[in-house]
């Protein structure tokens, strides 16, 4: 975790695309799993938040998904994520819940 | 998830169970009192923990999925029931250290609460909506109770608490509703409802006396209330307008409800989307003050005398601790036990707090008069801490 408070302190306060997001990525998977977790459940499979599993999202392209984590939904707890994590985060982990999210 | 069932679940990992630890001879008896439970929330495993020698007596394995996890202790201390995000409810023997019993009651769940009288263990689920009521014996179904509302939807339930009389209050994300369920005449229960409670609301908790139940709401800035001792209680609002005129900051993690601070006659809630603590009057149902916070509040935690609120945060500044004194009324402590605090829980006269630091895969205990760490316990992931003490507590 030490890994991704280093990884958002950089995104917070350096210019967040220069983050290499192959460098963040055991980071962004622990990220995904526990804070989204509080929302989405661990397992993904839905809580307050909606199901991310594949089935799930299979009517959205992973660009939809990938702004949905940037810009939240206004009106519901889905906050927006730009400014902790890049563009290239979120396209990440967009595909990577369109495929099947990695343990 | 892991539905394994009936004992095949328990595993000792090279820890003796409680009863083999607590003396020489194996026959040696022990109280339940002390004793307490650790959610390893990634490994759908439990600690369960002693408070006297600061100890780890056992881990209880094949949980399921506790990423969401909460539970209760039966009357007399010795079972705690286990709720999963996978709507598996767990019923364990601390003492034996193993699981003696274990159902999938619905497909996502969040928490349950324990009647008045031990009998009736009641689920809050997500999937299907609606609460369950089990019997807290031997886990059969009695009653399954759908939430849905005058808006012709089901609902998510959320902030689920006993109330004395086998009686439940709760609240239903989905359709800004408030019900209570009573089952003191039989298992059909008697439902009251109340509608238009203000939109979207995400907890819901009762003061230690049973007649404040206050739900917090997503939709809109405020708490809804009700004031159960009424003959003819009304869902009101309170803290109305409080995000008024500035901006409601994107909240990473909701705010729990759960052990708030609740002190003599007033209440100090985790607000939603401020880095500020809410302090309510409960004579008058009034805001009285709010404390600028070193984050957004998640759990805002009374040390059992009312004195002190002990407060954790949400992503990203989750690795700090803040004290609020409510006689002073503002904080007198600030400090980073480290990577992804979750949670805090006092021993039952609150000379000691247990603080669960996820990231560092590790449980601190504080002694709280002189706020210096005294022990630490590793475990998994750890999230929530409950001690059987709670058996005994009127409020959540
Ligand atoms: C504070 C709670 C919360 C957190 C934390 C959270 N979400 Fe959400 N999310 C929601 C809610 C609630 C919805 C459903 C909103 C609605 O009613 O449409 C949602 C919806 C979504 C959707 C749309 C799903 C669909 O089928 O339309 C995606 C994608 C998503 N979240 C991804 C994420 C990711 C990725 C993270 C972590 C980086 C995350 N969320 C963290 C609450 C949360």
């Amino acid at each position: 975790m030490s890994r991704l408070s280093k990884a958002v302190a950089t995104a917070l306060t350096i210019m967040p695309s220069t983050v290499a997001v192959a460098e963040s990525r055991p980071a962004l998977i622990s990220l995904v799993r526990q804070d989204c977790g509080s929302c989405h459940g661990m397992t993904l499979k839905g809580g307050l938040g909606a199901s991310l599993l594949p089935d799930a999202l299979a009517g959205k392209d992973a660009n939809s998904v990938s702004s949905i984590i940037l810009d939240g939904i206004p009106g519901t707890p889905m906050p927006p994520w730009r400014g902790l994590l890049t563009e290239a985060d979120a396209r990440w982990i967009a595909e990577q819940l369109k495929a099947g999210f990695p343990q | 998830m892991n539905r394994r069932s009936v004992l095949a679940g328990a595993a000792l990992i090279g820890l003796a169970p409680p009863a083999a630890q607590a003396g020489q001879c194996a026959q040696t008896q022990r109280g339940s009192g002390d004793l307490g439970i650790v959610i390893e929330r990634a490994s759908g495993s439990i600690l369960i923990v002693e408070t006297t020698g600061r100890s780890v007596l056992a881990r209880v394995e094949g949980l399921g999925d506790l990423s969401h996890a909460a539970a209760v202790f039966s009357p007399c201390e010795r079972y705690a029931y286990v709720f999963g995000r996978d709507g598996g409810l767990t019923k364990v023997d601390l003492l034996d250290a193993r699981i003696v019993n274990r159902v999938i009651q619905a497909g996502n769940s969040i928490g349950g609460a324990l009647s008045d009288d031990g009998r009736l263990i009641v689920a809050s689920n997500y999937t299907p909506g609606g609460i369950r009521v089990l019997d807290a014996g031997n886990l059969t179904q009695l009653a399954n109770i759908p939430a849905i509302g005058a808006n012709g939807r089901e609902s998510k339930v959320v902030g689920l608490v006993d109330l004395p009389g086998r009686r439940f209050v709760y609240s239903l994300y989905d359709c800004d509703e408030i019900w209570i369920a009573d089952f003191s005449r039989s298992m059909t229960p008697e439902l009251t409802k109340f509608t238009n409670i203000g939109r979207s609301p995400y907890d819901g908790n009762v003061t230690g006396d049973a007649r404040h139940y206050l739900a917090g709401l997503f939709g809109e800035d405020g708490f809804a209330h009700i004031d159960l001792w009424e003959d003819h209680p009304a869902a009101t609002r309170v803290f109305e307008g409080y995000n008024s005129g500035r901006d409601r900051q994107a909240i990473y993690k909701m705010p729990h409800l759960e052990g708030w601070g609740q002190t003599g006659a007033t209440l100090v809630v985790p607000a939603a989307g401020q880095h500020e603590a809410l302090t309510l009057d409960l004579n008058t149902m009034k805001e009285v003050g709010r404390t600028q916070l070193h984050g957004q509040p998640v759990f805002c935690v009374a040390r059992p005398d009312g004195r002190e609120i002990w407060i954790n945060f949400a992503h990203p500044l989750n690795d700090t601790v803040q004290v609020l004194d409510t006689h002073l009324g503002r904080i007198v402590h600030t400090f980073a036990p480290g990577p992804a605090v979750l949670h805090l829980e006092f021993t039952p006269k609150g000379g000691e707090i247990w603080i669960s630091v996820r990231d560092a895969n590790r449980i601190d205990i504080y002694d709280v008069r002189s706020r210096t760490k005294i022990a630490d316990i590793p475990a998994r992931s750890p999230s929530g801490i409950m001690f059987s003490a709670r058996a005994h507590r009127l409020r959540s």
